[in-house]
């Protein structure tokens, strides 16, 4: 069996039709773990189609500015753009091993969308992404990638036309098409097995940080810092360091306009107790318990949960998350352009933001590594519009 | 007794029309509830808006919106219940999504729920292996628990939820959320007449019903009670403006409750 809970968080809230498929997948995964072929075929695909391993980057310029060392985890540099494909190829996969013939997915800033989309054209499987309305506006490049890839995308206008609500669409279309479809769900979040089958095939990114730092380091890392949406980078690097209290962790989520504003998805630091999207763990809500609308600039950070493990790290206190802004992010992604020549995604600029902030608090001779989960292309409209306004 | 108890003793057939509470709006929604108890309905499946209703379809989450954008909390749908005992002993289920119950804290949600007059609960999203709490605190505070069973419910499995079931068990007619279907498929009767056999305890199906032709077949089957929710709702969406709209809603139920015939 695989841990379903994370101190009181996590656990599997679905409706009867789901509970049968859900102890399907772990099965499934529990089974994939051991089999040889399967771990080949993944690490095969990781290696000679994503381009795993991803660089470790030295970020000269930015680490004379602030006076510590500071390393990028590249991601941004693996196929499709971003983290995502480490899990995307992993689930669909044994998606495939469980003889299932159609993949649907979430996507909020189009990421995990394409990863999927780009995993299902590579394997044969057709796709449906679902994608808030408002995520399809302001990601246009990624929804124009994914159709180029043969997938279909709905754009999901209930509710607040974002991530949570690109959720429900397609728990909903598993709900309707269970016997055939499997759903690549794109986060260390919702119903077990999910948080704990995403964290898995996340892992790579710290285990590989941690090798790197040691070889282009000499050590590991005073701090790492990941931003947190639903938190699948930040948890596939924070894993490595978990069990290391050297080293210092921190999750940057979005705060938007602010934490006073009301308009941020800064779920850890403002969120309460509650079972949504199969997991407990922290959302935003109402004293009823009736989900709030979010706000962030960043596509994939604005949703109103976290996933359940961040959640437990949270009051344990082990990963400390800080809210970053809107313009505080915007920052760091024109700075990350014109010191490093890298355009990092927004969600990402969201951790860079957090690392630059905290830099001075650790000592000189610090190391800092910054999980730069994603690129920025597809937010440059977003930019210009910000830099217009 | 619970009043579920009590009218699955009495009835064999029934007939459980589901209505948003709240929806289109507070005042409505009382008056197209009296209106489903003055034609017949036999008991009343009651939903308690929730925000982001992942098991529903496009009809009752449009109808969900609407009724928390008039203002529809957990106190309005506590306050409705209270007017409706005014007047009705009528058996009244509730159906919510289990933050609702989680974020006011269990105890004193199903408190609040059984003094205003509720018979029974379904969380549509707490499945009965998270179910044990709630199971207790139900039973606390003399409220029947239902659970559903789905399509893809191993028999044993559902056995055990027909077992903890101590108002009825829903018996959800097909995959996928709420919503009319044109035909329910073959499986269905057949699922139904496999669980009537191994159990004599109240069944009763929802999930895409609304043709009286559906109807006999089920009842055939084995089912206790049938729930059409979508239908009503759709039909209230297309009539609120009218005037026409309770004698509409009166007649529709009045012609699924007449199919049931003497039993």
């Amino acid at each position: 069996m695989l841990n379903d809970y994370y101190g009181e968080y996590g656990g599997a809230f679905v409706p009867e039709s789901l509970v049968a498929p859900l102890k399907e997948i772990e099965q499934a995964f529990i089974t994939a773990q051991a089999d040889t072929t399967f771990n080949q075929k993944l690490d095969d695909l990781l290696m000679h189609y994503a381009g795993r391993p991803t660089p470790l980057t030295f970020a000269e310029n930015l680490s004379k500015q602030i006076g510590r060392k500071l390393y990028l985890k590249r991601e941004d540099l693996l196929h499709g753009g971003a983290h995502k494909t480490n899990n995307t190829l992993g689930q669909a996969l044994l998606a495939k091993h469980m003889g299932k013939t159609r993949l649907i997915a979430e996507t909020g800033a189009g990421q995990h969308g394409v990863a999927t989309a780009m995993t299902g054209a590579l394997l044969g499987l057709p796709v449906e992404i679902y994608m808030g309305e408002k995520d399809v506006q302001r990601q246009a490049s990624n929804v124009a990638r994914m159709q180029l890839f043969g997938a279909k995308v709905h754009a999901v206008n209930t509710g607040t036309a974002t991530l949570k609500d690109a959720i429900n669409e397609a728990l909903r279309d598993w709900i309707t098409h269970v016997e055939n479809t499997y759903y690549v769900f794109g986060t260390a979040a919702g119903p077990h097995p999910f948080p704990a089958l995403v964290r898995h095939f996340q892992r790579i990114i710290g285990l590989e940080a941690r090798a790197q730092m040691e070889k282009q380091a000499g050590g590991q890392p005073t701090a790492a810092f990941a931003c947190v949406g639903g938190g699948s980078n930040a948890i596939g690097l924070f894993s490595a360091f978990l069990d290391n209290e050297h080293v210092a962790l921190f999750g940057a989520e979005a705060a938007g306009k602010g934490l006073a504003s009301k308009q941020h998805a800064a779920t850890l630091n403002a969120g309460s107790s509650g079972v949504f999207h199969g997991m407990h763990s922290l959302f935003l809500q109402s004293d009823d318990g009736q989900i709030t609308p979010t706000h962030s600039i960043s596509a994939g950070l604005d949703y109103p949960g976290i996933g359940p493990e961040h959640a437990h790290l949270h009051r344990t206190g082990r990963v400390k998350y800080q809210g970053i802004t809107d313009t505080d992010a915007l920052d760091a992604y024109r700075l990350l352009a014109q010191q490093e020549g890298i355009i990092g995604a927004l969600e990402s600029c969201h951790a860079l933001a957090l690392a630059l902030k905290c830099a001075a608090d650790f000592p000189q001779e610090a190391c800092l590594l910054v999980n730069l989960s994603g690129r920025g292309d597809k937010d440059l409209d977003t930019y210009l519009k910000q830099e217009i306004a | 007794m619970n009043r579920f108890q009590t009218l699955f003793q009495r009835k064999q057939k029934t007939f459980i029309p589901f209505l948003m509470l709240g929806y289109p709006t507070p005042e409505i929604s009382l008056a197209l509830i009296k209106a489903a108890i003055e034609a017949g309905a036999d008991a009343l499946e009651l939903g308690v808006p929730f925000s982001d209703p992942g098991a529903d379809g496009p009809v009752i989450q449009a109808a969900a919106q609407q009724a928390l954008s008039q203002g529809t909390d957990t106190n309005t749908c506590i306050r409705l219940i209270q007017q409706i005992r005014a007047f009705s002993e009528i058996p009244i289920g509730i159906m919510l999504y289990y933050n609702l119950i989680h974020k006011r804290g269990m105890g004193a949600m199903h408190q609040t729920f059984a003094n205003a007059g509720v018979d029974a609960m379904l969380a549509v999203d707490l499945p009965m292996d998270a179910s044990h709490a709630h199971e207790v605190s139900l039973h606390q505070h003399q409220l029947g628990c239902i659970h559903l069973i789905a399509p893809n419910t191993p028999l044993s499995r559902a056995n055990q939820l027909i077992e903890r079931s101590t108002a009825f068990t829903y018996v959800v007619s097909d995959y996928g959320t709420t919503g009319t279907r044109d035909a329910l498929p073959p499986q269905t009767y057949q699922r139904l007449s496999t669980l009537r056999n191994v159990s004599d305890k109240p069944l009763v199906v929802g999930f895409g019903i609304h043709r009286a032709s559906q109807m006999s077949a089920l009842y055939e089957a084995g089912a206790n009670g049938i729930i059409v929710g979508s239908a009503f709702t759709k039909l209230i969406a297309e009539h609120h403006a009218k005037p026409t709209l309770f004698q509409l809603i009166k007649e529709n139920i009045a012609q699924y409750t007449q199919n049931i015939g003497a039993q």
